[in-house]
């Protein structure tokens, strides 16, 4: 095979056992890579009702097909795991050197499983894995170890994919960090510390070959080309926080735990601000061509020598959510989650969650150890950052995640828990977007933007974003396949926007890089593929319709000010919403997949687990 | 006469992002695969935000030719860059240690040190610099480099100026 393997690495961390699993073009073919490939390394390797923290669980990587080639923003890889968060499918991207470094050792996807009696580091230098006594990098945050290890080890060319003091902790939205890049959401740096694996760290010596030199380096080309026209220019210029004044004008951007929606201090917080103010430098990803990390560094005030690569999702949640209108602050606390590990989107809203109870009296000043986290309160949100990571005091329930805590607080807290299957909201009010409240309601990794990625069509003006209607299901369903392509492939989802014709180009890249045939056709069968096997992990671990549900603040409390003031969503609209979505997917009423559908979409194996006899038409109304 | 300045392969700090599309677009060219330990030019990158690429500087008194005891290096007339005779060169490795800019590869299948030859048997600019998605790559010289910081300070120092 060419750019591929054929390889998954299998690991098991309690007795030191390894294994190569041999895979062929016809199984790699149907997931590809990145998240597809490491959900079904997920599904194949977890026995059904498994505990996330426990040693059953197992961690899933998979690399793009295009890791470590010129094919632009292509050097990624996914991470799966049943997600400590959500108990659900927990799969998160990363990208850079250590992708790159994990198809040169030879491997496609690595499945670790068990948990180590002592804390290690797995060191994969090719066919060898060695266990390395992980207690001098114990307590370090995630860059620390990364460079410690690969000081230990002498070569610039070992890439560490490690986990932080909240990883260790078991926090259960820890992040993995590798060159400073996260596999962020779901949790997988507390599926990592479970296994008492502090860091993989990993070496590869194999030159990678494709299957059509000459086309994929002009295929590359063209592509780089692209990527630096009108299709990127915002994360160019100013990154993702160039969201920030756009969706604060559109009355989206979630304000002191989504209460408003609309931020007084938006000026401030904003990518404009930013890079006129903070702006140092923008970095790239491995084989990246756009470069949207914009770095920004704060040279006065009580954080100075806070720097960090900012994104509007982490912003969002601890800036503006947190009624936080200070970019320096922001800044700081951006450093913080990543240093510590910490998923910062999840971070910040577990914290709004924390400041609305202070502020209506559910938790009080004893309950915070001292702190007064009343909103825009940056130095108490600092400390519960660092109280968090180390569960020390209120982080211990804080570190639960907002649906856990708000369920053991109660007291009403529940209905101001922003969280969609346990996975903490991302910085997008879907009460005024109709379309993107569905997707976020339904994808299988709970609230999450880039998995739904139906914001688009609502923020965009293709549809009317303050209705409901019959339709949105179908588009719904075509943003959410649409990203789960790329996913897989991988490529950068900020790449979407440089293809004319998406399916066939990128088919014709896949096989210059692979030599496997894949049709365009064949290629978006994968993105409802792999949608459709995450919704059947999800369904194998217990999933209900109830899950599919908003948090209760976006069906009960209308937005009190902005554009889309008076909006909800209501529990009426999102029902006929839902419906829409799984009639528009082939789904039963119940969202449950019929095995004629699995079976068409080769899924065969699954449909005998998890798949339902095909509903019988109910007769129309009116017929007797 | 004037000693022979040649241009060599330089990388703007303040632009490069640290991306290794040249890296993987030097080792496909001049090898045939995607191997960046074998690419003739490196990007370093000193986290968090410190980054550049190395190519051969093509030195005026370059330490490697004079470093090699097989006399297997020599410097190219017409461009400047350093040759190295694949015959002579046995793959001892003294003209790496020798080199300041650790510029100077040796490939493990070849066993021979390999270096930057601008690509001068291809058209048109080398690879590096046409998949360098940032313009961060650039042929020059110590006297282009040179003129163009003196033009970039006055015109600095002018907008200022007319600033206040």
């Amino acid at each position: 095979m060419y750019a591929y393997t054929g390889r998954i690495l299998h690991i098991d961390v309690t007795n030191r056992k390894t294994s190569i699993q041999r895979v062929g073009p016809d199984f790699i073919k149907k997931y590809l890579g990145g998240t597809g490939l490491a959900t079904r390394l997920v599904y194949d390797n977890t026995p059904k009702g498994c505990d996330p923290l426990g040693p059953e669980n197992a961690l899933c990587f998979a690399v793009s097909a295009f890791a470590g080639t010129t094919v632009p923003v292509g050097t990624k890889h996914g991470v799966a795991a049943k997600s400590p968060l959500t108990g659900f499918i927990g799969d998160s991207l990363s990208g850079s050197y250590f992708s790159e470094m994990m198809r040169r050792a030879g491997y496609d996807g690595i499945v670790i499983k068990g948990q180590a009696p002592k804390w290690v580091v797995v060191f994969i230098d090719d066919d060898d894995i060695q266990f390395l006594d992980a207690a001098p990098y114990m307590g370090m945050n995630t860059l620390e170890t990364q460079r410690a290890i690969r000081e230990r080890l002498g070569d610039e060319n070992v890439r560490v994919s490690a986990i932080g003091p909240a990883g260790e902790r078991l926090v259960r939205y820890a992040l993995i960090d590798n060159d400073g890049r996260q596999a962020g959401r779901s949790g997988n740096g507390a599926v990592m510390g479970s296994k008492r694996i502090k860091a993989i760290a990993i070496r590869g010596s194999h030159p990678i070959t494709v299957a059509d030199p000459k086309g994929l380096m002009e295929a590359s080309l063209r592509l780089i080309k692209a990527s630096r026209g009108p299709g990127t220019l915002k994360y160019r210029t100013l990154g993702t926080p160039a969201n920030v004044l756009n969706l604060n004008k559109m009355g989206l951007l979630p304000t002191r735990n989504f209460q408003e929606t609309v931020f007084e201090e938006a000026e401030k917080v904003s990518g404009e601000y930013l890079h006129e103010r903070y702006h140092v430098k923008s970095v790239a990803c491995a084989g990246c061509s756009i470069a949207c990390e914009q770095w920004g560094a704060v040279k006065e005030g009580k954080y100075k020598g806070a720097m960090i690569g900012l994104d509007y999702e982490p912003l969002f949640a601890v800036g503006p959510n947190c009624g936080i209108g200070d970019m320096a602050a922001i800044i700081r606390l951006v450093q913080l989650c990543d240093e510590y590990g910490l998923d910062a989107m999840s971070t910040g809203v577990v914290i709004s969650w924390a400041m609305e109870c202070y502020e209506r009296g559910i938790l009080t000043k004893e309950d915070f150890g001292g702190l007064e986290p009343y909103f825009g309160n940056d130095d108490a949100a600092v400390e519960l950052v660092r109280r968090i990571a180390y569960r020390e005091g209120i982080g211990d329930l804080l570190a639960e995640g907002v649906k856990r805590a708000s369920e053991r607080v109660g007291k009403g807290s529940e209905h101001f828990a922003m969280h969609v299957k346990g996975l903490e909201m991302p910085g997008y009010d879907v009460r005024s977007l109709k379309t993107f409240a569905l997707g976020i309601a339904v994808v299988a990794r709970g609230a999450d933007h880039n998995r739904a990625l139906s914001y688009e069509v609502d923020i965009k003006g293709e549809v009317d974003r303050f209705k409901a209607e019959p339709g949105r299901g179908k588009l719904a369903m075509e943003k959410e396949d649409f990203a789960c392509i790329l996913d897989c492939l991988v490529l950068c989802k900020f790449l979407r926007n440089c293809f004319t014709d998406f399916e066939r180009e990128v088919a014709e890249i896949y096989t210059m890089a692979t030599g496997i045939p894949l049709t365009p056709e064949e290629l978006k069968q994968v993105g409802e593929r792999v949608v459709n096997l995450k919704k059947a992990f999800n369904i194998r671990e217990g999933w209900t319709m109830a899950d599919d549900w908003l948090p209760p603040r976006v069906l009960e409390d209308p937005l009190p000010s902005g554009p889309g003031k008076g909006v909800r969503v209501t529990p009426e609209e999102l029902r006929m919403l839902i419906q829409d979505y799984y009639a528009a997917r082939g789904w039963t009423p119940e969202g449950l997949i019929p095995k004629s559908k699995l079976i068409a979409l080769g899924l065969e194996d699954i449909a005998e687990e998890i798949g339902v006899e095909e509903p019988v038409a109910a007769p129309a109304a009116g017929e007797a | 006469m004037a000693q022979p300045v040649y241009e060599h392969i330089i990388c703007d700090p303040a632009k490069c992002t640290g991306c290794r599309l040249c890296e993987y677009a030097c080792a496909m060219v001049k090898t045939g695969k995607f191997d960046a330990n074998l690419s003739r030019i490196r990007v370093v990158r000193i986290e968090p935000i410190t980054m550049t690429a190395i190519a051969c500087r093509l030195c005026a008194d370059a330490p490697c030719i004079i470093a090699c005891p097989r006399n297997a290096l020599s410097r190219s007339e017409k461009n400047g860059v350093i040759l190295v005779d694949q015959d002579k060169c046995d793959g001892c490795g003294w003209c790496i240690e020798a080199c300041d800019f650790g510029a100077i590869v040796l490939n493990p299948e070849t066993k021979n040190a390999e270096i930057c030859d601008l690509c001068q048997d291809l058209e048109g600019e080398p690879p590096c610099i046409a998949y360098c998605p940032v313009e961060a790559l650039s042929l020059g010289t110590p006297e282009t480099l040179r003129q163009k910081a003196r033009r970039e300070v006055v015109a600095k120092l002018f907008e200022e100026l007319f600033k206040e």
